[in-house]
């Protein structure tokens, strides 16, 4: 897809109008992406591309804390799991005792304010601390929310969670056919990545920036630290929550697993993966998940190692990635394009520093 | 001491009120009406036996990772790793040689190794990238946990104590009076009281050595200034090999008292990794006595709570770390 070419044209020539301003690889992805449903089967649209997708948020929420805001979080999943989990209460499910059957317009934006808030306190608990703590501390509370909602009867229907968990059938369209869920699951990241990448060059983004780089010096500007990034944790909060609702709906159910400490650290393998420099990293480093995770089994098998060993392959890839290029895939973009740009006499790089 | 309660009055005055009434709930004969409010006191002393001795086993795990987090600034997430690779070591070693007590040593000089193994070829090559190191160190632990689930599978691993240390010892705490007039004594297992006695020797051989000899001085100024440190001549990239070595060699050694105590398998790295982060995170990073108060807190909450609100227990600990974040950022004993 579209390695954004961010640059605007500030040379002295006419200024273009939006249309030519849109690098073409957006044309070219958005298209490819828009007619996949016209030759791709069921399968790669609802498994290989839902789940892409909704990863894909999720990874991308936590790639905006991380990469604008270098507060790298664990709880993502955690927020995406407390609003399936809210969809499922608040809305309809098959466990009639507990779900209270409220229509999609009330749940679902309830299910995204819970997820909010919980991500608020999140953010205003973590960011009492800095770098390596706060990982420690969004761990810890995954963790928490793991242990309560599988001990929890009441509310969470404990080990078993929630399941028949069904989209709403809004417009007389089954949103869990593969093609109206790939649409759906389309939309969602595309709106997520554009808010993300508006949000990047707004004002708000980049003091988070700032907050980022420098912090002391942010706040001697007069700009409130703490607040910005609890603002930054409510709105990836949101990201995660619409990721959560998706994936709620993708597999119909929810239980303690999906928001296990495994999954929060599947997110982060995913982001960092991706690459944390670009918001696209998020979904590149999601496909690549998805694709290993369907397709290892099989090639496990043809190497002759157990299909079981997934997890293996994972943590090697994840290792390898980490060691090498801390960037992610996208590092790796990034270092082939310097190193074609080079000028071999002048062994510099090319017109970019 | 008396500083302490010149300058807090009150809080030193609840702390004693506390400590009186716990005493008093340990060693008296309790009467009915107290019976009838919270249950017998079999019941609450074994859960103060369990929490205390569950302290030590997690003050065991928390004090490497605090020691290892406190000099070089590396949160070691493959801790939790360490600690089950430990735990199967010293069960291979008790099985083959059937001496109980070869496992320790086994267990630690092993994950000793492996410890500077990472340290060499992992931690040094990324010096001063906290994030990055931390990455790498949950890339181990996934690989590490898939290896050992390759090798050991995913059965229920006890590593059984010798014939001297297994059954109830006869403590001298009375739990009951019986009609007759003569006093009930508590049971509790001798071995796991051996092992907090031991756990607490190690905790004061670790203070002693790092506050009573020349590699402890060396250890402490790298924890203040490590810059400073290696400015004046010290081999510092000793020192820090030197104490990953000895906290990943306790985190083996735990792994083995984990496995005596409780059991072994897959996802007990997880479990002992979140309480040693909940351990250090309440008692201050880096610093042991905050590990070793930390431990005893969540192990106390731990089995409390599992005994008197059995629904809610492992919410309770993560409760106590969010009210120390909230009013203590930098935890119970740690300097801010």
């Amino acid at each position: 897809m579209a390695l954004a070419d961010n640059r605007l044209a500030s040379d002295g020539r006419d200024r273009p109008t939006w249309f030519e301003r849109v690098p073409p690889a957006y044309w070219v992805g958005g298209f490819l992406l828009l007619v996949m449903p016209s030759f791709a089967s069921d399968f790669i649209l609802f498994q290989i591309f839902g789940w892409t997708f909704i990863l894909g948020i999720i990874a991308l929420s936590l790639m905006f804390l991380a990469g604008y805001g270098g507060m790298v979080s664990l709880a993502q999943m955690t927020f995406a799991g407390c609003a399936g989990y809210m969809v499922a209460i608040f809305g309809t499910s098959a466990i009639t005792d507990i779900s209270l059957g409220w229509p999609w317009f009330v749940a679902i934006p309830l299910a995204l304010i819970v997820a909010v808030l919980l991500g608020t306190l999140t953010g205003w608990l973590a960011v009492r601390t800095e770098g390596i703590y706060t990982i420690m501390i969004t761990l810890a509370i995954a963790a928490a929310f793991f242990y309560f909602t599988r001990q929890n009867y009441v509310i969470f229907n404990g080990f078993s969670g929630f399941n028949g968990v069904l989209p709403p059938q809004l417009f007389g369209v089954d949103w869990r056919g593969s093609t109206a869920f790939y649409y759906l699951t389309l939309f969602w990241a595309a709106l997520c990545y554009f808010a993300v990448l508006y949000i990047s060059r707004a004002p708000f983004g980049l003091a988070l920036q700032g907050i980022r780089d420098n912090q002391r010096r942010m706040s001697a500007l007069g700009f409130n630290a703490i607040a910005h990034r609890v603002a930054a944790y409510a709105f990836a909060a949101l990201l995660a929550g619409i990721g959560g609702i998706l994936l709620t709906w993708q597999s119909a159910q929810i239980s303690p697993g999906t928001a296990g400490i495994g999954a929060a650290i599947d997110i982060l393998v995913v982001a960092v993966i991706g690459g944390l420099r670009h918001p696209i990293g998020a979904f590149i480093g999601a496909f690549i998940y998805v694709i290993l995770k369907t397709f290892a089994l099989d090639a496990l098998e043809a190497i002759g190692l157990a299909g079981e060993r997934f997890q293996l392959l994972i943590g090697l890839g994840f290792l390898l990635i980490v060691f090498w290029s801390p960037d992610g895939v996208l590092g790796l973009w990034a270092r082939w394009r310097e190193s074609r740009s080079r000028d071999p006499l002048l062994e510099r790089g090319g017109e970019r520093p | 001491m008396r500083g302490v309660i010149d300058r807090h009055p009150f809080w030193s005055a609840v702390i004693f009120v506390v400590a009186a009434v716990l005493v008093w709930m340990i060693f008296a004969v309790w009467p009915d009406w107290l019976k009838d409010l919270i249950g017998r006191k079999k019941v609450f002393l074994n859960a103060l036996f369990n929490g205390v001795t569950l302290g030590g086993l997690y003050f065991l795990v928390a004090s490497g990772f605090t020691l290892i987090f406190g000099l070089m600034r590396n949160v070691n997430l493959a801790h939790g790793s360490l600690y089950l690779l430990g735990g199967y070591v010293g069960y291979v070693a008790a099985e083959v040689t059937g001496l109980w007590l070869l496992a320790f040593p086994v267990a630690f000089i092993l994950v000793a190794a492996f410890g500077i193994l990472l340290q060499f070829f992992v931690f040094r090559r990324m010096e001063g990238q906290d994030l990055r190191q931390t990455l790498v160190t949950i890339g181990i632990s996934i690989v590490m946990a898939d290896l050992m689930l390759w090798i050991w599978g995913g059965d229920f691993y006890n590593i059984t104590p010798p014939e001297w240390l297994s059954g109830p010892m006869t403590t001298f705490f009375v739990t009951t009076v019986k009609r007759s007039g003569d006093l009930v004594f508590l049971k509790y297992p001798l071995v796991r009281i051996v092992i907090f006695a031991a756990s607490v020797v190690v905790g004061i051989g670790m203070w002693l050595l790092l506050n009573r000899t020349r590699i402890g001085m060396l250890i402490r100024a790298g924890v203040d200034d490590r810059d400073m440190l290696s400015a004046t001549g010290a081999r510092i990239q000793l020192v820090f090999v030197g104490v990953f070595a000895f906290g990943a060699g306790l985190a083996g050694v735990a792994g083995v008292v984990g496995g005596t105590f409780q059991s072994l398998a897959p996802g007990e790295d997880v479990r002992f990794l979140l309480a040693s982060l909940v351990v250090v995170i309440v008692g201050g990073m880096g610093s042991i006595p905050g590990a070793a108060l930390g431990a005893l807190i969540i192990g106390l909450a731990e089995q409390f709570g599992s005994v008197y609100f059995p629904t809610y227990a492992v919410v309770l600990t993560f409760l106590i770390m969010v009210a120390v974040l909230a009013f203590r950022p930098q935890g119970l004993m740690g300097r801010s």
